[in-house]
């Protein structure tokens, strides 16, 4: 089990590394809090999962890896898509439901795909998707290629069967697929150890005999260094490893349900909230000299000019054609 | 053309198709080692090796979506289940994966999948082993659902389906894996979406598809010999895309119809066959649309009680003869 990084002086040599973590996280928030403005507004329609607090998992994670890996994502996959490179615009406009959307405005916020840049998803159906990268990666061993699979979802998904059968055939068959729980603490407004016989999600490894790592989903480099080793397993040893990160998100489950409330306090958000991923890693990269306030509050408006044309890109698409209902139900 | 059972017409389609294209590969309980639960998959394993070959653990729901995501970046999976029954519990991969990635991601994603297994009523297996899942597949866009009647049709609808580039459940008969027919020696394919009038005949259209198919045939031999009544015998061969036009053609030439299906009938395949009927033939038709189905009950145990359940020939003869009006009521 890794341990969580001690806060050592970081390697100026890094440095462009860094603040492309920092730009990146920035992105997700910047894009989210624009996404929920948007809902509010009336924008987006039916479900919509914000990733506001656990920037620092998809981030770190996705960093580990290669643009030829492919990439699962449950619902609340915003983040993933945009750190994949798909652009602010086309995501927002698929939040939106329109053509220009990368989905064509069929799926909507919790299906996004960009088959393009190998993310493959956009999946609704909590733990179902597991599977399907454990599918991915049986694609790669047989065609004897070195790509991994990064599979990500929500601590509430080990508990259904999908995700121990899955467990078992990518340990059984040495498939290249990271597992990595976000682990933000409830699965809607259940809290883990309300619906889990064992707390430490990252302990269910063993029954697999899988590689485990635990990482602090609050610090960015912490879940980059756990998952590229976990990447460096899968591609060299073509054997899974299952990741822990605790993180918290900040928002409802969805726009549809209350930041706190029944489930969880305000104080326990506001507690959190002092370990905000973005900010632990900016304090990081002052206090070392790698990067100035003026800087950050620089990169900072670079984003929001980024997900603002987003935004108007999004606005200004038109919705699909009508003709588009009956399309892509058969490929031919 | 050389006599096989309809397993061999299955087990000679898997071995073409493997043999043809390398990114086909089989995956389920069984289907290596054991050479398979029913013997389809006899002499794969080593023909083409563990790699493509797979033994699964019991884990429909697992092995069902590994299939998906293995099609979702381009292999072609045929996934076999070792019945439908245990289908059940893949249903949400089948249905919410498997049918609607391509929709959902705006046409990124293809699933060139086959699921395949036995089906339908068995042999005093009771509730749990024995029934009939076509009009729950064929409810879904998105999917093809396949379910041949005779050897040369199993084999070459079997190889379409593993070339189609969707997502096919292909549902063989567990009654039929021992039928006998003639199959040609040389290559062919059946298209998917279109039946085929395996008798033809000018009073009253049966239509069926599996096992029912040969029930109907006996039916039109008793009717013709003792009735006098020529029955006209459509196996629909493929449920979805479904063949409307060959149905609906038979029904503007007899002006009667009798649907056979081993499901239920509460929203069966017959159900939408009859409503296809009332719209395409509705001035031809000269009595209402009968319908032959399973008993709407669990498959009980005893045999007794099992046959009662099943759809017989006597029972598509009585409906034959209601709708010719010649049932003396």
């Amino acid at each position: 089990m890794a341990q969580p990084l001690r806060e050592t002086r970081l390697d100026p040599e890094r440095v462009d590394f860094y603040r492309k973590l920092l730009h990146d996280m920035l992105l997700v928030r910047r894009f989210e809090e624009k996404a929920g403005e948007a809902y509010a507004q009336g924008k987006i329609g039916g479900f919509c999962h914000l990733y506001i607090g656990q920037e620092a998992v998809a981030t770190g994670a996705l960093a580990a890896v290669r643009d030829d890996d492919y990439v699962f994502a449950s619902y609340r996959e915003h983040g993933h898509v945009l750190l994949r490179g798909t652009p602010p615009g086309a995501v927002m406009a698929e939040l939106f439901g329109r053509a220009t959307g990368c989905s064509a405005g069929k799926g909507g916020s919790m299906h996004l795909f960009d088959a393009e840049r190998n993310f493959l998803g956009g999946h609704g159906i909590v733990g179902q998707h597991l599977p399907l990268a454990a599918g991915a990666g049986f694609a790669v061993k047989y065609r004897e290629t070195d790509q991994v699979v990064l599979c990500f979802f929500g601590e509430a998904a080990v508990n259904i069967g999908a995700f121990h059968e899955t467990l078992n055939m990518a340990a059984l068959w040495e498939l290249p697929v990271v597992f990595i729980v976000e682990n933000n603490r409830y699965g809607m407004g259940t809290a883990l150890e309300r619906a889990a016989a064992v707390w430490d999600v990252y302990r269910r490894a063993c029954s697999y005999d899988m590689a485990e790592e635990i990482a602090d989903g609050m610090d960015v480099l912490a879940v980059y260094e756990a998952t590229r080793g976990a990447v460096q397993r899968a591609r060299e040893e073509q054997s899974p490893t299952l990741i822990e990160a605790r993180t918290y998100r900040y928002m409802g489950h969805s726009m549809a349900d209350p930041i706190h409330g029944h489930y969880r306090t305000k104080e326990e958000l506001e507690e959190q909230k002092q370990q905000d991923p973005i900010l632990r890693l900016e304090r990081r990269l002052v206090t070392d000299g790698l990067i100035s306030e003026e800087e950050v509050k620089e990169m900072d408006g670079e984003v929001i000019a980024v997900v603002e044309e987003g935004v108007r890109f999004a606005d200004e698409s038109p919705d699909p054609d009508p003709s588009e209902l009956y399309t892509d139900v058969y490929a031919d | 053309m050389a006599t096989i059972t309809y397993r061999d017409a299955l087990n000679h389609a898997l071995r073409e198709e493997m043999e043809r294209d390398p990114d086909v590969f089989l995956m389920g309980e069984e289907v290596g080692v054991y050479q398979g639960a029913y013997k389809v998959s006899r002499g794969l394993l080593e023909q083409f090796g563990e790699k493509r070959v797979v033994d699964t653990p019991i884990a429909e729901n697992g092995f069902a979506g590994v299939g998906v995501g293995a099609a979702m970046v381009g292999l072609r999976p045929v996934i076999e289940f070792m019945t439908w029954n245990f289908a059940l519990l893949a249903i949400d991969q089948v249905v919410n994966s498997a049918a609607k990635l391509l929709y959902m991601s705006g046409g990124q994603l293809p699933i060139p999948i086959v699921f395949r297994g036995p089906g339908g009523a068995a042999l005093q297996l009771a509730a749990q082993h024995s029934q009939a899942f076509e009009s729950w597949y064929a409810h879904i866009p998105g999917l093809k659902v396949v379910a041949p009647a005779t050897p040369y049709d199993a084999k070459g609808l079997l190889k379409s389906a593993i070339r189609d580039n969707n997502p096919v459940v292909f549902l063989e008969g567990e009654m039929l894996y021992n039928a006998k027919g003639e199959v040609p020696e040389e290559e062919y394919l059946v298209p998917l979406g279109q039946a085929d009038v395996k008798r033809a005949g000018d009073d009253v259209t049966v239509v069926c598809h599996s096992k029912t198919v040969s029930v109907a045939l006996k039916a039109a031999e008793k009717l013709e010999a003792e009735a006098g009544i020529s029955a006209e015998v459509v196996d629909l061969r493929t449920i979805r895309p479904l063949d409307v036009a060959t149905i609906v053609g038979s029904v503007h030439k007899t002006n009667r119809c009798v649907i056979v299906e081993e499901g239920w009938a509460f929203a069966g395949v017959g159900a939408q066959v009859a409503d296809e009927i009332q719209r395409g033939a509705f001035d031809y038709l000269d009595a209402p649309v009968l319908r032959v189905t399973g008993a709407d009950v669990p498959m009980p145990y005893n045999k007794h009680l099992e046959r009662l359940a099943k759809p017989s020939p006597d029972a598509v003869i009585a409906a034959a003869k209601k709708v010719a009006y010649l049932d003396g009521d």
